[in-house]
């Protein structure tokens, strides 16, 4: 083991403003859906159509950001994790049957958190959009679509605020916010906890260094 | 140390396109599941509404802020097609015989608030103060949110359990429901129910109201109406 610490290149920057545009967007989708739907937020806030407005521009600004995000960034890097959020191999199978097993640059619970909030992502926009364009058209209004979204909305609360704890609570893992921040993670660190790809990074080279 | 990536199996995508065709095909099933299952999962939503200030209701409002209820300055004004226009203040509607209700609250997107507790006035009463001219066959109330109105036939608005409610589960009617009072009528969703009343026009045929003037339709039975049950 090398005496200094060494730090390695996790998340490109494409990747970080992938992350952070979708977890700006939804802080405020959050924050202005509960104001439409909490009958007490509603009466501190009041201004419905203002915070409905909000509501809908946030996800069409989200939606163009991350186009923009996929037309200027780093393509490849965006590839790249997709296909290994995809791939779950035996190790991954056995960590989410809760044994020990060495894991990659994602673990396999990373990976699902992945799937769940892109899946959510598209059926928030399609309930969203029925919502949205039912009051226009009536015949787009699907009496289902307002439960449909409340329970997506319920998960994801559930799902954000474990993500939370492990990124900035919980002592063992809040080390991978930095990666999230600034892109880079100790190697030590990582070594606890994603060894297979410290292990692969060694084999391709000499691990890339960042000041 | 286990075995390494070579047997990679995309669960990924599977998992992405099973929650897809899941929560999408749910816009189909979650409904009517929903409702099979109400039996067990009220405790649950009871519980829920206790803990967080869900309670079912969601407010649903069309303009910048919600309209201000003065105890002093508002009025219930009944005017048209009436022998006798009259103003009423708050404290000569509570007056009036007071009825009672227990009924369920439905609105047209879909969510429901179930043995809702109202009090307030039937229209009976209201209206033999302004004695109804012959020609009058429908109501059409507005609200001090402007420009909501909407209206109800004559005949509609004496149904049994139809009110014009100052109460809300025992307490004075809340500023997000409508204070001081609000159309009440069961049977029909909730868009028909205006909020934050101040007056009540008698009219010789139903006007178009704020939302069925957006398409939504003039008989809004609940189920049988506006798209449902059809």
């Amino acid at each position: 083991m090398a005496p200094e610490r060494r730090r390695l290149r996790r998340f490109t920057r494409t990747e970080r403003a992938v992350h952070w545009v979708h977890a700006v967007a939804f802080l405020l989708l959050l924050g202005s859906g509960l104001c439409l739907y909490l009958p007490s937020l509603a009466e501190v806030v009041s201004r419905r159509p203002l915070v409905k407005g909000i509501h809908i521009y946030t996800a069409v600004a989200w939606a163009v950001a991350l186009a923009l995000i996929a037309l200027v960034g780093d393509r490849r890097s965006l590839m790249r994790t997709a296909r290994e959020i995809d791939r779950f191999d035996a190790d991954d199978r056995a960590w989410l049957r809760r044994r020990p097993a060495p894991q990659g640059r994602l673990n396999a619970g990373q990976k699902l958190n992945a799937v769940i909030t892109a899946a959510f992502a598209l059926l928030f926009v399609v309930t969203g959009f029925f919502l949205w364009y039912g009051e226009r058209d009536t015949r787009f209004r699907l009496p289902s679509a307002l439960l449909v979204h409340d329970w997506l909305m319920y998960v994801s609360f559930v799902l954000f605020v474990g993500h939370l704890f492990l990124a900035i609570v919980y002592p063992k893992t809040r080390h991978a916010l930095n990666g999230i921040t600034r892109g880079w993670v100790d190697e030590d660190w990582a070594l606890r906890h994603h060894r297979k790809w410290v292990e692969r990074l060694h084999d391709q080279e000499a691990p890339t260094l960042e000041p | 140390m286990t075995v390494n990536g070579d047997e990679a199996r995309p669960y990924g995508r599977r998992a992405f396109l099973g929650l897809l065709a899941g929560g999408l095909s749910s816009l189909y099933w979650a409904g009517p599941a929903a409702r099979a299952l109400a039996p067990v999962t009220s405790g649950f939503s009871q519980l829920l509404g206790n803990l967080l200030p869900v309670g079912g209701w969601r407010i649903y409002t069309i303009s910048g802020s919600m309209p201000i209820f003065d105890e002093q300055s508002w009025r219930l004004e009944i005017t048209g097609l009436v022998r006798k226009p009259l103003q009423l203040t708050y404290a000569q509607l509570r007056a009036l015989p007071r009825a009672h209700q227990v009924s369920d609250f439905h609105c047209v997107t879909g969510w429901s608030v179930a043995g809702v507790r109202w009090g307030g006035v039937r229209f009976h009463d209201l209206l033999a103060l302004a004695e109804p001219l012959p020609s009058a066959k429908a109501i059409r109330f507005v609200s001090l949110e402007q420009p909501y109105d909407d209206s109800l036939t004559l005949d509609q608005v004496l149904l049994g359990d139809v009110m014009l409610a100052y109460e809300l589960d025992g307490q004075p009617l809340s500023r997000p429901h409508g204070a001081p009072a609000r159309v009440v009528i069961p049977e029909m969703y909730g868009y028909k129910g205006v909020k934050w009343l101040t007056r009540m026009e008698l009219v010789d045929h139903q006007p178009t109201g704020y939302w069925e003037g957006l398409g939504y339709d003039q008989n809004a039975w609940v189920g049988r109406s506006n798209g449902y049950g059809s």
